[in-house]
């Protein structure tokens, strides 16, 4: 049995219900998924019981319905990683913040809010880094359409007009 | 006395980059920091939402112009994860000597901004006129010095030239006996060695629960690489001592540095011996479905990818993780107590690059 099968047994054992997603990506990297109001309480286990010492980066990502939060935690004894998504609403987008249990959270958490607009609860400084202060826009967001240049298009597609 | 706020920056001597530091001083003491980043910020990761795959990797070069090859690096390895695909053999070898040649490049970049920080004019120069012979070699295998656009998805853009291992061995042959010159003069300065001993104490599970990376983590006593702890490329084929310092402070980080060169140069030479015949490049799919992560060891700590596709042929979400910009969150707590003139040596010993903090 390999360690990733181990540690996703841990969680399976302790989050019967809470886990909506877990799987294997690679030898030695997991992921699994959850709502975003269960994070304290799998982030504690995955601190305390699995040993995953060091947060590496937490990214925000706009799915259009929904947002997700998405962690990156390694563990040093034996370079085990696992990727965490929590999935939080688009409409009221909230979540705890992580500050207490591992200190780097506060900068990621301050650049997922400036970018994206989640707001981390409980945060000792949530305050926008990147963009000035008086900002008003989340630039990440999918909401802000770019202009996409196709450049390879074939010319039955071109003749078809589409 | 009354203590008030002073601005370190954003032009500044010791900033090297634009960024600002806030520092609250009673008297001549620090009683506490604020970074302010922010005044680079060209939106990279949302550029990238909009360009094909390919053409991401000029952009990614460009966050760090000290260090573009690891930064390249960093995105390809994580897109060819997305992709699942596996590059031919010699494609890794050919990375791993660009990465090395230009880790050394990055670190002589840091000894030359570090020593007239400390008063040490002369390391300028000389780190610089040693730092151009690393440039020439990239310069031999990518056509391009700084922003060398040289890897690519599934592989690197060219081969190795035909004279080019000859030319890395003459260079780095030389470049040993002036290390050990670098050396003896900065270690038998006694200015250098005062203003970097027991300063800027940074305490082994401080690091790690504030996400420091890198040659600094390895300065506080951890014995963490990511080319060790999770091998990629070809990093466990080849035979290279870690480098770690016990004393936690400046001079430590320092030493930690050094001892990287000369292993970086061990990698190289070994690199060149071992690398095998065969293709260099190949044709990676032009749409990627899914999600994938890779981190990297880069010249400043761990660089995590975190790329999305949708099935089109560019990225969904690109996330870039920067070793910096988890450590100078961390500095707050190593510049508390100490006087405002070993804010330029603690700084300095960090390694600051902000065109990949601020994306």
């Amino acid at each position: 049995m390999g360690i990733e099968e181990e540690v996703l047994d841990k969680l399976r054992d302790r989050f019967p219900k809470l886990l909506i997603e877990a799987d294997e990506v690679r030898p030695g990297a997991i992921r699994i998924k959850i709502d975003g109001k269960d994070i304290l309480e799998v982030c504690l286990f995955i601190k305390e019981e699995l040993g995953f010492d060091h947060l590496s980066c937490i990214s925000a990502v706009d799915w259009k319905d929904r947002f997700e939060s998405v962690y990156h935690f390694t563990r040093y004894n034996d370079g085990t990683m696992l990727q965490l998504n929590t999935v939080i609403s688009r409409e009221n987008p909230k979540i705890e913040s992580l500050c207490k249990l591992w200190k780097s959270a506060n900068v990621h958490e301050r650049e997922a809010y400036d970018m994206m607009g989640i707001v981390y609860e409980h945060h000792p400084n949530l305050k926008r880094i990147l963009l000035p202060e008086d900002a008003t826009i989340f630039p990440l967001r999918k909401d802000f359409p770019q202009q996409v240049d196709r450049q390879y298009i074939s010319r039955k597609k071109a003749r078809r007009g589409s | 006395m009354a203590e008030f706020w002073v601005n370190m920056g954003p032009q500044h001597p010791m900033t090297h980059g634009l960024w600002n530091m806030r520092i609250k001083v009673d008297g001549e003491t620090i009683v506490d920091a604020e970074p302010q980043l922010g005044y680079l910020h060209r939106g990279v990761e949302k550029i990238s939402e909009v360009r094909e795959f390919q053409k991401v990797i000029i952009l990614t070069d460009r966050l760090c112009y000290v260090s573009s090859l690891t930064w390249s690096h960093a995105y390809c390895l994580a897109v060819e994860e997305l992709m699942d695909i596996e590059i031919p053999e010699r494609a890794k070898w050919l990375r791993v000597i660009a990465l090395e040649l230009q880790r050394i490049a990055s670190h002589l970049m840091w000894l030359a901004a570090f020593g007239p920080d400390l008063g040490l004019l002369t390391m300028l120069l000389y780190a610089l006129r040693e730092r151009e012979l690393f440039l020439d070699l990239i310069e031999l295998l990518a056509g391009l010095r700084l922003n060398s656009n040289y890897m690519r998805v599934g592989g690197v853009r060219n081969d190795i030239p035909p004279e080019f291992k000859k030319s890395c061995e003459k260079n780095i042959t030389h470049f040993l006996k002036k290390m050990d010159e670098y050396e003896k003069m900065m270690e038998r300065s006694k200015t250098f060695v005062m203003r970097t001993q027991g300063i800027g104490h940074l305490r082994k599970d401080d690091a790690i629960n504030w996400g420091v990376t890198g040659p600094t983590l390895r300065g506080s006593d951890a014995d963490i690489d990511v080319r060790r702890l999770i091998p990629y490329e070809v990093y466990d084929q080849i035979d290279w001592n870690p480098a770690v310092e016990k004393d936690c402070d400046c001079y430590a980080r320092y030493r930690v540095r050094m001892r990287e060169m000369r292993e970086s140069c061990k990698m190289i030479l070994q690199a060149l011996e071992k690398i095998p015949a065969g293709p260099f490049r190949m044709k990676p799919p032009r749409r990627a479905e899914g999600e994938a992560f890779r981190v990297t060891e880069d010249s400043r700590g761990e660089a995590l990818f975190y790329v999305i596709g949708d099935g089109d042929d560019r990225l969904y979400r690109m996330k870039i993780r920067s070793p910096i910009f988890s450590i100078v969150a961390a500095t707050p707590m190593m510049l508390k107590g100490n006087k405002v003139a070993d804010l330029l040596a603690i700084m300095g010993s960090v390694d600051m690059c902000i065109g990949e903090t601020d994306k």
